[in-house]
């Protein structure tokens, strides 16, 4: 290859560096580093922050259909309160609570829930957001925010749009119930896709197992309205 | 002067065609694998590669008298892992959809043996200039065959391009090919194609040798 003759003959001559000269030099470019990555870090982290905060932000809005602005309720004691956004709080806020967003049209009559839910799939955890109707008690939009499933296969579960229309009135009690691709007869019953079971029933369980987590709190909210 | 022109020439154009990373030397398989289920992941993967393979290449071919020779390999590391660091940065705050779509690859990049290989058989033995074409050379014919496996794969696999829906409804994608066996079956059949125009050539030349004699 040609670059071999290109060696040049002070870094065949150079004499062994001393082991102070080599931990100064990885120490410097170590430190080098960091700097150029916290710059960069401190740079992005706002834009960072905002794309995600709108990709919610228009999950919301597609989840249930007509919402024009939404609050974000967190759970407690098994009772949804409302979360008041503080800025100067925001970075302490705890990842782990359980959060919900109720959306309202331009009347500022309710029209659902987008509640966030994760469930394993076939690859990774699929984590989605789904509109939910308290008082027809269906499903009405869906939406996966990350999955990693198999293209082709798993992947409909976002981008079938025959999958998709299972979501649009969803009865959810008792409970959501998988069916093989075309079977679909009763509200509660979702149509599987061929080809992508695990996937499938990947959404199936999600729906059911967050439903199960926010239904005693949504209720209690809306009998006390 | 002529020369050293026609060397920056040829060092660059050695990545595009003769050194081709990905179907002569056939480095960087993980990312030819992996993402080239779409064009548009090729495309990104090819150019985060480049702008990481560019930069290195810069630094480790400047430093190149400072770096203790022991470290080198360390050292290069540590420059080519902070750049591919930046650019995950990068695209998570403007290119979302293809942050998301790329995934755990762009942080694999850092283990492409493609920019190790450059750091340490040319930048670190040559002047910037040369640096620089030989990067670009070498990141534009892996981005070029990137684009070779993902443009195929794509097209069969869902009868898009660039996400360009090309035939009908009636169209029944070939889903295999964007599954993981789908990267092995292109690879396998442009790296029959390169090593059977390759050994044409060779052939044609040996022959005029002996007619020559």
């Amino acid at each position: 290859m040609s670059e071999d003759q290109n060696i040049t003959p002070e870094i065949a001559e150079e004499k062994e560096p001393s082991s102070l000269k080599l931990i100064a030099a990885l120490g410097i470019a170590g430190l080098l580093s960091g700097i150029i990555l916290v710059g960069t870090y401190i740079y992005t982290l706002p834009m960072i922050e905002k794309n995600k905060a709108e990709a919610m932000k228009s999950a919301i809005f597609k989840v249930l259909p007509g919402c024009d602005s939404y609050e974000t309720f967190k759970l407690e004691n098994e009772k949804l309160i409302q979360k008041v956004e503080d800025e100067s709080k925001k970075r302490e806020d705890n990842n782990d609570e359980l959060l919900i967003y109720a959306g309202y049209d331009n009347n500022k009559e309710l029209i659902g829930f987008a509640i966030p839910g994760s469930e394993p799939g076939f690859q990774d955890i699929i984590v989605t957001i789904f509109g939910y109707d308290p008082n027809a008690k269906v499903i009405i939009g869906f939406e996966v925010l990350e999955s990693k499933e198999t293209p082709g296969l798993g992947d409909k579960i976002f981008k079938d749009a025959d999958f998709q229309t299972n979501f649009k009135e969803l009865v959810v009690d008792p409970e959501i119930i998988l069916v093989k691709n075309g079977k679909k007869e009763n509200a509660y019953e979702v149509d599987g896709i061929s080809g992508a079971t695990i996937s499938s029933k990947a959404v199936v369980g999600l729906l059911n197992n967050t439903m199960t987590v926010w239904r005693m709190a949504i209720d209690d909210y809306m009998s006390d309205k | 002067m002529n020369t050293i022109d026609n060397r920056g020439t040829q060092e660059f154009m050695k990545g595009i065609w003769k050194e081709n990373p990905i179907f002569v030397s056939v480095l960087g398989m993980c990312p030819a694998l992996a993402v080239t289920n779409t064009a548009m992941n090729s495309l990104a993967m090819g150019l985060a590669t480049t702008f990481v393979l560019l930069c290195s290449s810069i630094l480790v071919s400047s430093l190149r008298k400072m770096i203790p020779k022991p470290v080198r390999i360390t050292a290069y590391i540590i420059i080519i892992a902070t750049f591919v660091t930046v650019v995950d940065f990068l695209l998570a705050a403007y290119t979302p959809t293809i942050h998301k779509e790329l995934g755990a690859f762009i942080a694999l990049i850092v283990v492409n043996c493609l920019i190790l290989g450059r750091q340490e058989s040319f930048a670190s033995k040559n002047t910037v200039g040369l640096a620089i074409k030989d990067a670009l050379g070498m990141s534009l014919g892996f981005t070029f065959a990137m684009l070779c496996i993902g443009i195929p794969r794509e097209i069969l696999g869902s009868g898009s391009l660039f996400d360009f829906a090309l035939f009908g409804e009636n169209f029944e994608p070939w889903v295999v090919m964007i599954l993981p066996p789908g990267g092995f079956f292109m690879l396998g059949f442009l790296l029959l194609i390169f090593n059977w125009y390759a050994e044409r050539k060779k052939r044609r030349a040996n022959e005029l040798i002996v007619e020559n004699e």
